[in-house]
């Protein structure tokens, strides 16, 4: 049985259909995180979930039992959740006490309620703020003690909103950390946002994306990633090669792509005269400087337009008739000599295209 | 001029040898104007919750209407008390007129509409993210509202500052319902006006510059609490 499950929930704000017909069902101990762009309903959805909000339409349950209106059984199930909210704050109080509060209104005495507060902000490192007010702390320190306060709970299902947005790289880790540590010891059920992609992949076991209000794709992040239901998840989750064609040729299961001129072969099955959308990856483009032996199906030559640096990559922008996006490291830019101007053989094999079906 | 420079000297000479009498009617006047607030604030801060997190028709006008109250005469709210105490009114039988008790009353009666507004406004101040915190840690509708509260601690505590300033330094009121009797219920402000109308100035000024520096101490208290 699922512990928590959505039947047709709908949200309606001001005639504007914020979410439409969301199911979703997530197992005890399942980690799932919802993708999705900014305004998608992730914070909506989410607000649902906890039974913050009451929904126009549809119904929640949880553990199997139906939630979504009831009263009693509202706050009584809000008790076995908890929610970090995406831009989280402190109570006008101690540190010690921010975590203390949820405890207290579950009635822990008062010799277990020191012992959960001073572990849990052990295990954030947060021990020696204890006595602080928590207005005086920064972004990534209140982060924590949201976090901190709601793992206290130790709650059956854990709803955290986008909960590394606006941090620095090392504090981004440090939560990423934490929230794997959670998965790992506690077997926390876990429903978590993010619109940085990246993150979806890093943590979770199951993602789900969310656009425009509608849940369009669920699966594991290498499904996701590397075979997206359709243009606009290929656009969202960074597949930043989206070339349009048509359907030339189709043999078991290796079909033609007919784009701009220049054949694209790839494993698919697709009617001929079929609008379609190859999706190619950057990373799995390689570049050399001479004709690619006659194994690799997919090779062509063309001009490189731009090389931005990203980190420890670059991203190199070449015209071959369409354009193409490919990410090499620092090292290969500097072997190959890729500069702006210079023409290059770019290369991907047939099974690294995703095709999708063109919507009109 | 002389006459005044006089009268100012005599009033400190008072105040520093601890007349008795003015020890007297200062600690009434703190005493009555303390607990009138006290009182207004156990009635306020549960109605001005209930206004402030429920949701009704007419909620609007309600506070307008708690707002307009803020200013009202004292000398109203005195005939008011007076009518509802008088032998003959419907409270009579108590026996309270012309009591520090009736004079109490008054000043509840007075400062609530302050109490009140202050607190809902001081609630609102309350960022939305607060109660739904709350809630979302496991915390039930009392519980929310309490610690709402709790966050504006420093801006409820103001109001009741400021009720206190408005019941300590009214007049109207304290005579027409305390009826100024000596060692009962005189008060610094009837005192004032008493003494300085039958010409008794030092009394009258001591008085007067002990109510100035009640009013230079609750200043000082509401300048800390707004920059907390
Ligand atoms: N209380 C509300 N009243 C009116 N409109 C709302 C309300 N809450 C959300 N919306 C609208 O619903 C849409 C979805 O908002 P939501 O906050 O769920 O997006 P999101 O996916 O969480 O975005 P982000 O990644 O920026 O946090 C937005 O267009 C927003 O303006
Ligand atoms: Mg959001």
């Amino acid at each position: 049985m699922p512990l928590i499950e959505t039947v047709d929930l709908c949200q309606k704000y001001n005639g504007h259909d914020v979410l439409k017909k969301i199911a979703l069902q997530v197992e005890p101990g399942e980690v799932l995180s919802l993708i999705g762009p900014t305004g998608a309903g992730k914070t909506t959805l989410l607000r649902l979930l906890d039974l913050l909000d009451t929904p126009t339409s549809g119904r929640i349950y949880f553990a199997g039992t139906e939630v979504t209106r009831s009263g009693k059984t509202r706050s009584e199930t809000r008790r076995k959740m908890a929610f970090v909210l995406q831009k989280p704050v402190v109570f006008n109080a101690s540190v010690y006490d921010n975590v203390a509060y949820g405890l207290k209104w579950r009635g822990i005495t008062r010799n277990e309620l020191y012992q959960r507060v001073s572990g849990i902000l052990e295990t954030v490192s947060l021990s020696a703020l204890r006595d602080r007010n928590a207005r005086t702390l920064s972004g990534g320190e209140i982060q924590r003690i949201a976090i901190a306060r709601a793992i206290a709970l130790e709650p059956e299902l854990l709803l955290l909103d986008e909960p590394t947005a606006n941090l620095d790289p090392i504090s981004i880790s440090r939560i990423e950390k934490l929230i794997a540590n959670i998965i790992h010891q506690h077997k926390t059920t876990i429903i978590m946002t993010t619109h940085d992609m990246r993150q979806g992949q890093r943590l979770p076991n199951k993602v789900a994306v969310l656009i425009n209000g509608e849940i369009l794709q669920t699966g594991s992040s290498r499904d996701i990633f590397t075979s997206p239901h359709n243009q606009e998840i290929a656009e969202f989750v960074g597949t930043e090669n989206i070339i349009n064609g048509v359907i030339t040729t189709s043999e078991e299961d290796l079909v033609t792509i007919n784009t701009s001129g220049k054949i694209i072969e790839a494993i698919a099955d697709y009617p001929v005269g079929e609008e379609v959308c190859a999706c190619i990856r950057p990373e799995d483009i390689t570049l050399a400087n001479s004709q690619a032996p006659s194994s690799a199906r997919n090779s062509y030559a063309g001009k490189i337009m731009q090389v931005v640096p990203i980190g420890p990559l670059c991203r190199i922008e070449i015209d071959c008739d369409f354009s193409l996006f490919a990410l090499v490291t620092g090292r290969s830019v500097e072997e190959l000599d890729l500069v702006r101007g210079k023409t290059i053989y770019a290369t991907f094999k047939a099974t690294a295209i995703h095709i999708i079906r063109r919507e009109r | 001029m002389n006459e005044i420079w006089q009268g100012l000297l005599e009033a400190i000479k008072l105040i520093v040898s601890l007349d008795p009498e003015i020890l007297e009617i200062s600690g009434r006047s703190l005493w009555i104007a303390l607990s009138s607030c006290l009182l207004a604030s156990v009635i306020c801060l549960p109605i001005g919750g209930l206004i402030h997190f429920q949701r009704f028709a007419g909620k609007r006008t309600l506070i307008s209407l708690i707002q307009t109250f803020y200013s009202i005469p004292t000398v109203v709210i005195g005939l008011f008390v007076f009518v509802l105490l008088s032998r003959t009114g419907p409270l009579g039988g108590f026996n309270l007129l012309f009591t520090p008790t009736a004079m109490i009353i008054g000043q509840m009666l007075l400062v609530i509409p302050i109490v009140l507004g202050l607190t809902i406004s001081a609630l609102s101040g309350i960022d939305k993210v607060i109660p739904d915190t709350a809630r979302s840690l496991g915390a039930g509708s009392f519980q929310t509202a309490v610690v709402v509260l709790k966050e504006a601690r420093f801006a409820v505590t103001a109001a009741m500052i400021m009720a206190f300033s408005r019941a300590i330094s009214e007049v109207g009121l304290a005579l027409i319902v305390g009826g100024n009797i000596k060692g009962f219920t005189r008060v610094i402000t009837t005192t004032i006006s008493l003494e300085t109308a039958k010409g008794d100035l030092e009394l009258a000024l001591a008085l007067g510059i002990i109510l100035m520096f009640i009013a230079l101490v609750i200043n000082l208290v509401l300048n800390q609490l707004q920059t907390r």
